[in-house]
């Protein structure tokens, strides 16, 4: 399940920079808010091609760890519950799994570039 | 007093600059005027401008930081950072102490129309980590960096806390706390860093002798020549509590600027921080302990991430959305350190 903000609202954020400082200012300050803009869009771009089949593969492994049905959300409030209240920890089996696919899943489209995203890929074998 | 709304036909960068010129005559004697203010890539929270001091000697590169728009914050106890005025105050102490800071060469009053903050000298150098971690200007230095903050952070912690202004103590228990409720306050499930606040509450470490800490050293916050660290700074976060904060924090993978395998800051090693530390007379450190700062550093940095959502919804920035979707670049450092192989 990605974060927040949603696609839509950076979107709407990115059109209404364009729109106004980007074309009223110039400067340094501008030029490195376009390029958070584009940062922005890509993240959009990616959540559109790789969510779809990252959260169903999530809610598939949520079911079977929390033998719980329900949508994304409340499984993750649930699950964050559990471990929050120790009834799951790292020795549980599945947990850790689980935690490893849902964040390499999220990093793949908030930042395919991070080092540390890099780094685990390169510990896990390219899994 | 006005802020910059006052003066809507002028662009910000001509109200600040006439400003200056005022403040300039007013607080520094000799000088004839200013020039070149330019805004810099701001910070979130603040404005940072650079300008010219006129001089018949010889004109000075100085500093302004500022509150946005010049507005005047109203400071609670539910502040984060400690505001322009103290951070002002703990330069010059720190400056006095010997270790690398900025000098304060002006505080801003209500008369001077620019809003809250002050101008300090500035300090030639680098501050982009990325350029610190791979630009072969800094390869011969390199080597020495990891040593040297450990010093610099020893002279730090040295300071006696009574000289400080007032600031808030905090040691683990009460940043775990904060932490904690911040990231209650998002009301959005994650479940890595619920695993995270568990392994941490699992391994508090026992009260330390409180310290001055600066609560954001890392690269990224340094200003570097080819001899090394020439200033520390974004003192907004300093308060008094356990000194091995501040060890951590730098060793935490985003501010490794890509160089995952130099812990300190993308250029050094962890013993070598250490020894710096422990040989310029700084506490002993215990590593159970320095790793529970690291991985609290990366939980710190995620909850902040997260914690932009809102003023994200109420602003009109792009960025605060980006960070706020970094957010799991901690999880990712996270599930390396707590359920990882070979976490550097």
């Amino acid at each position: 399940m990605q974060d927040e903000p949603r696609p839509d609202e950076i979107l709407t954020r990115v059109a209404n920079f364009l729109k106004g400082p980007a074309t009223r200012e110039s400067g340094p300050h501008i030029s490195f808010q376009l390029r958070v803009a584009a940062n922005a869009v890509e993240i959009c771009q990616r959540q559109l091609t790789l969510s779809p089949k990252a959260d169903a593969e999530e809610l598939a492994r949520l079911r079977a760890l929390l033998s719980l049905d329900g949508d994304l959300p409340t499984l993750n409030r649930e699950l964050a519950r559990r471990i929050r209240d120790g009834e799951l920890t790292l020795e549980t089996p599945g947990l850790s799994e689980h935690l490893w696919a849902t964040t390499l899943a999220k990093l793949a489209v908030d930042q395919p570039t991070y080092s540390g995203y890099r780094a685990a890929l390169a510990e896990r074998g390219g899994s | 007093m006005a802020s910059d709304d006052a003066a809507q036909i002028k662009t910000p960068g001509e109200v600040v600059a006439e400003r200056l010129a005022v403040v300039a005559q007013r607080h520094f004697p000799g000088s004839t005027g200013v020039a070149k203010v330019t805004r810099l890539t701001a910070g979130a929270t603040q404005e940072i401008w650079r300008f010219e001091l006129l001089r018949p000697d010889g004109d000075q590169s100085l500093i302004l930081r500022r509150t946005p728009g010049g507005a005047i914050v109203e400071r609670t106890e539910a502040s984060t950072s400690i505001g322009l005025e103290t951070e002002a105050e703990i330069l010059k102490l720190v400056f006095a102490a010997g270790a690398p800071v900025p000098e304060v060469r002006h505080v801003l009053t209500p008369e001077d129309g620019l809003g809250q903050g002050f101008i300090m000298t500035f300090v030639a150098g680098e501050t982009l980590g990325g350029r610190i971690v791979r630009d072969p200007r800094f390869a011969a230095v390199r080597p020495k960096l990891a040593r040297q903050c450990g010093e610099i952070l020893a002279r730090i912690h040295a300071i006696p806390t009574e000289k400080a202004p007032p600031l808030k103590r905090a040691g683990a228990a009460e940043l775990i706390a904060q932490l904690q409720a911040s990231y209650q306050a998002t009301d959005w499930p994650r479940p890595v860093f619920e695993l995270a606040f568990r392994w941490l509450g699992e391994r508090m470490p026992p009260p330390a002798r409180p310290r001055l800490v600066h609560g954001d050293f890392r690269n990224g916050n340094l200003i570097f020549d080819e001899t090394g660290v020439v200033a520390v700074l974004d003192w907004e976060l300093a308060h008094i509590g356990d000194p091995m904060a501040d060890l951590g924090w730098i060793c935490t993978n985003p501010w490794r600027f890509g160089a995952v395998d130099k812990p300190v800051g993308g250029f050094g090693q962890r013993e070598e921080l250490w020894e710096g530390y422990e040989a310029a007379g700084g506490d002993p450190v215990n590593r159970a302990h320095a790793l529970f700062w690291e991985v609290f550093g990366s939980l710190r940095w995620g909850v902040m991430c997260a914690g932009m959502i809102p003023a994200f919804r109420a602003g009109d920035s792009v960025e605060r959305g980006v960070i706020a979707r970094r957010a799991s670049e901690n999880e990712v450092d996270l599930m390396r350190l707590l359920a990882g192989k070979g976490a550097a």
